[in-house]
């Protein structure tokens, strides 16, 4: 060895332990110094919800003020079941975004899918007969398109739903609201199977590819429901999507199983970190954040299970089933996001695409599959948004559906630059979004004021996102 | 010295009419630094790249650890431990320091990710190379420094108890301090026994870190020396001329790309 190491080498003593020598005093912080550092990060531009959650509270406060019904039960409960489409749309727009692409098509895609679910229904089945001869054979087509494409990026999930849906197409299942469902989800993946391929593979910018296509499904919702038309959803299991509750046993039941559910998770993992001398936050900060949880999830469940109706004669409580529904997607979706190699690959891909090929990640095949995502989970939007309205017409998915989605991303806090963001994000976003549409109503504003007033919110959340991004790029380092 | 841990006898190589590599032997002993210099255009990048495994070479032999062996494209180089660590790093900004290392080798079961034991593997490797310069190995790289992005970068290709490590210019952008520490572990990655490339303009660096010094003339190698039995007035003479009194090409005059 040459002499230029002799300055180095008395730093070379073997540290007793592998963790010792390095940032020992990192791994457990005092939640001073964790409420110091957030501090830190926030003045270094990473905002993540916070705007959106003290957006939030300003809501709450103004419209709780000046609107006497918007505080009441029945409106609280209405307004879950009117935000809860947008929430799930969003949820699936994140994983594009967080590529930072955009796919502008799942509003009218998701249209596309409640057509094709409500002709089903209501052509008992026969979607020969409700589309047409060349209709059906055109559907038909895309379909097995989709299940070859999806084959051969290797998406399996996406060739299998997409086959589905296919196999409820062609063998003319009974009408049955659980295989209508099914449908909508399977034709969201097989459109998602499309768009991702059109973007991944052939290479066409996400913005055209799905600016066109946002064209085209509108059209198609228009063919399947006809001019003028609209398909009725008449049927109970349907109907309940969106308007029903929980009994109140059941409410409570899932209180118990998804609180119980995240404070074991939560706690859990804590713990487990810090025995193994992992990075871990304080146990003070963890134990707050597990409390708080259970207050208000718990304030919340015992509102919801007040009876809320305004005559006497009928008893309405319990937790709206879309409360589930989303829960059920979210801890889905964020597990994915957070826990599984897929995940991690995809804020790869959308942190530095050239590093991900190079670290062996099958960039194509994630950019496509985001958009499997999105629209199958916007097929679920258009669900319940169907639900709820309980039919489909030839605008469903249409007018601002998709704006607000994106919206309800962003305010919570997705970049649209790629790489940040979280599913919850798109909760809280949409939280907001459907707070000022429900509040600006109760108010008796015309709907000119409200789209003013949701579009300059919406300009808002974008302008601190980008300098938010402008600061975190200048902060030092 | 014992056997060379990496080869290249009389490689080649050609992008249409031109030769960039004309019959290289190249050497690279483990537990030494070799800095590989030479003017732009030289044919730097290439042979990396064909050591690398990204360019096919036309012809000559590739032999690793005294076998002769065949790398056809980058998964053959990582199998036989042989690393890149590119200018650009490759690192993702919105990942913290665990996430990039393992970028792409996530270690875990059935597609869920086992944090811990990246975390502590991480911890690990970076406490091996004695590096304190990164406070947590939960830190974004965003928020790190451009020497710390460089030990970032070279401790992931550190972690695959890789043989060989190739270095593109580590530090070129960085400031005196951070170039410091980027050496220093430069040289902690010889004394672990593995043999490193180091590509570098900064004659300084070269001289401080390197044990063996190979020069690129034109796509030929004018001269595989000991650092200790050249001046760098001789280097310099070898990068800009090829030759320098008894060193380098016979007659670089007639020497063309």
């Amino acid at each position: 060895m040459t002499n230029t190491t002799s300055e180095a080498a008395p730093q070379d003593s073997p540290p007793p332990a592998a963790i010792s020598d390095f940032g020992i005093d990192t791994t457990s912080r005092s939640t001073g110094e964790a409420l110091r550092d957030y501090g830190a990060r926030l003045r270094g531009g990473e905002l993540g919800p916070l705007p959106a959650l003290l957006g939030m509270v300003a809501l709450l406060i103004v419209f709780g003020s000046i609107a006497d019904t918007f505080l009441t039960l029945g409106n609280i409960a209405n307004l879950l079941a009117q935000g809860a489409s947008i929430t799930i749309i969003a949820m699936g727009l994140v994983f594009v975004l967080l590529l930072g692409e955009i796919d502008l098509s799942a509003g009218t895609a998701s249209g596309v899918t409640a057509a094709v679910m409500a002709l089903h229904l209501v052509r008992g089945g026969n979607l020969l007969g409700g589309m047409g001869d060349v209709v059906f054979s055109v559907f038909c087509g895309l379909l097995v398109l989709a299940v070859l494409l999806a084959a051969v990026m290797r998406i399996w999930a996406g060739a299998a739903l997409s086959a589905v849906a296919l196999l409820i197409a062609l063998v003319g299942v009974p009408p049955n609201p659980w295989v209508e469902m099914l449908l909508a989800v399977c034709v969201g993946t097989a459109i998602g199977c499309v768009t991702g391929f059109l973007v991944a593979k052939v290479g066409i910018p996400s913005f055209v590819v799905t600016l066109a296509l946002f064209l085209a499904w509108g059209g198609v919702v228009l063919q399947l429901v006809g001019q003028g038309g609209t398909l009725g959803l008449n049927d109970q299991v349907l109907f309940e999507v969106a308007n029903g509750n929980l009994t109140t046993a059941g409410s409570w039941i899932l209180f118990v199983v998804a609180v119980g559910g995240y404070a074991a998770v939560v706690l859990g993992r804590h713990f487990s970190r810090l025995r193994k001398g992992l990075v871990a936050s304080p146990t003070p900060l963890v134990l707050i954040k597990v409390g708080a949880v259970v207050v208000l999830a718990a304030v919340g469940t015992c509102l919801l299970t007040l009876d809320r109706s305004r005559s006497d004669i009928v008893v309405i409580s319990g937790v709206p089933y879309v409360v589930p529904i989303v829960l059920v997607l979210l801890v889905i979706g964020t597990f994915v996001l957070e826990r599984t190699r897929y995940g991690r690959h995809v804020y790869a891909v959308g942190g530095n695409q050239e590093a991900a090929r190079r670290a062996g990640i099958d960039v194509a095949r994630v950019r496509m599959s985001v958009f499997v995502i999105c629209s199958s989970a916007a097929a679920i939007g258009a669900i319940v948004y169907s639900s709820k309205v309980g039919s489909v017409d030839p605008n469903a998915g249409g007018d601002n559906t998709l704006l607000l989605s994106v919206g309800a991303a962003v305010i919570g806090g997705t970049s649209l630059f790629g790489g940040r963001g979280r599913l919850r994000d798109a909760v809280i976003g949409a939280a907001v979004l459907a707070t000022i549409n429900n509040g600006m109503g109760l108010l008796k504003q015309p709907a000119a004021v409200v789209y003013i007033v949701t579009g300059l919110v919406l300009l808002l959340a974008a302008g601190v996102d980008a300098l938010s991004r402008r600061r975190a790029a200048v902060a030092p380092r | 010295m014992s056997e060379p841990i990496l080869e290249l006898r009389g490689v080649n190589k050609s992008f249409g009419p031109v030769h960039v590599l004309h019959d290289i032997d190249f050497t690279v002993q483990a537990g030494e630094v070799t800095a590989l210099v030479g003017d732009n255009g030289a044919g730097k990048s290439t042979l990396v790249k064909c050591i690398a495994g990204i360019y096919p070479t036309d012809s000559g032999e590739v032999r690793f650890n005294g076998r002769p062996v065949h790398i056809d494209g980058p998964r053959d180089a990582a199998r036989l431990g042989i690393e890149v660590v590119y200018q650009d790093l490759a690192l993702a900004d919105n990942l913290d320091v665990v996430q990039n290392m393992f970028l792409g080798r996530e270690r875990g079961r059935f597609g869920l990710l086992d944090e811990a034991d990246m975390e502590q593997a991480a911890r690990k490797t970076l406490t091996s190379l004695s590096v304190r310069t990164v406070k947590s190995v939960r830190t974004q790289v965003a928020a790190l420094s451009g020497g710390q992005r460089q030990t970032v970068a070279i401790a992931k290709a550190v972690l695959w108890n890789s043989r060989v490590v190739l270095l593109d210019e580590p530090t070129a952008a960085l400031g005196v301090a951070q170039t410091r520490q980027v050496l220093d572990l430069v040289r902690r990655l010889a004394e672990q026994g593995l043999g490193v490339v180091l590509i570098s303009h900064n004659m300084n660096d070269v001289f401080e870190v390197a044990d063996r010094v190979a020069c690129l003339y034109l796509g030929r190698m004018a001269a595989e020396v000991h650092t200790r039995d050249v001046t760098h007035g001789q280097v310099v003479e070898l990068i800009t001329a090829g030759r320098s009194g008894e060193l380098g090409i016979a007659r670089p005059e007639s020497a063309t790309i």
